[in-house]
């Protein structure tokens, strides 16, 4: 399945665009879907570490299986305020 | 109350959104454009937002201090965009019967803001570089010098 990723801050920056589509197994954990990632989005590579994910507007752990999910939303750490 | 906004926000509407009879104590925060980060100087700052989830942990933020302390009202508008040294980036207003519940809620209220809510700052830094704010993460990655 194609999960599509969003992207923001410099994130969004090194990737050079906002969203990435990444094709991978159903059932795939976060962690290998930030391994994935890396793979479809080589300029992330530095970041890679740094990024979390969230899925309907919550943060996910590295362990959450992805299941049928189509967005999710990848970023390095907040600095609101 | 809750939102995002490009445009100035207006912390004196925003205060009177939480005021009431039942508060004695109102304790509004404002985050403000800073000029001067140790020894760097900054010219502007630009916010940009995942608005969707930001707005809804922002929602989740009020229900956790409402949960924590007996608040009467909680308040909070952060702006996107483009920042000038001394606008203000975000209002924080707190309201409760007594002031300390409403200085330990606005406090855990803006520190929570700043870690959670997904919300970036890029620096627009005198020397004409501009750099993303993220906690934790080498100002400069490797593949960034390459």
């Amino acid at each position: 399945m194609n999960v599509t990723v969003r992207l923001f801050a410099r994130a969004r920056e090194l990737a050079g665009q906002s969203e990435v589509c990444v094709n991978v197994p159903e059932g795939l954990t976060v962690a290998e879907l930030r391994h994935r990632l890396g793979q479809t989005c080589p300029e992330l590579k530095s970041l890679l570490p740094h990024l979390m994910f969230a899925v309907d507007n919550e943060y996910v752990s590295e362990a959450r299986c992805l299941g049928p999910t189509v967005e999710v939303a990848a970023f390095p750490p907040v600095s609101g305020g | 109350m809750i939102e995002l906004t490009h445009d100035p926000i207006d912390y004196t509407q925003l205060t009177e959104r939480v005021r009431s009879d039942q508060a004695g104590a109102v304790v509004l925060f404002l985050g403000t454009v800073r000029e001067m980060t140790g020894s760097r100087q900054t010219l502007a700052l630009d916010y940009d937002a995942y608005p969707e989830m930001a707005l809804a942990q922002m929602q989740r933020l009020v229900e956790d201090i409402q949960q924590r302390w007996p608040v009467t009202g909680v308040a909070i508008s952060h702006r996107l965009g483009h920042l000038e040294l001394g606008d203000i980036s975000v209002a924080a207003a707190v309201s409760s019967p007594h002031r300390a519940q409403a200085f330990e809620a606005g406090r855990f209220l803006i520190d929570e803001l700043k870690v959670r809510v997904p919300i970036w700052k890029k620096e627009n830094w005198a020397d004409g570089s501009t750099e993303w704010v993220h906690p934790g993460v080498p100002s400069t990655a490797p593949a960034e010098q390459e």
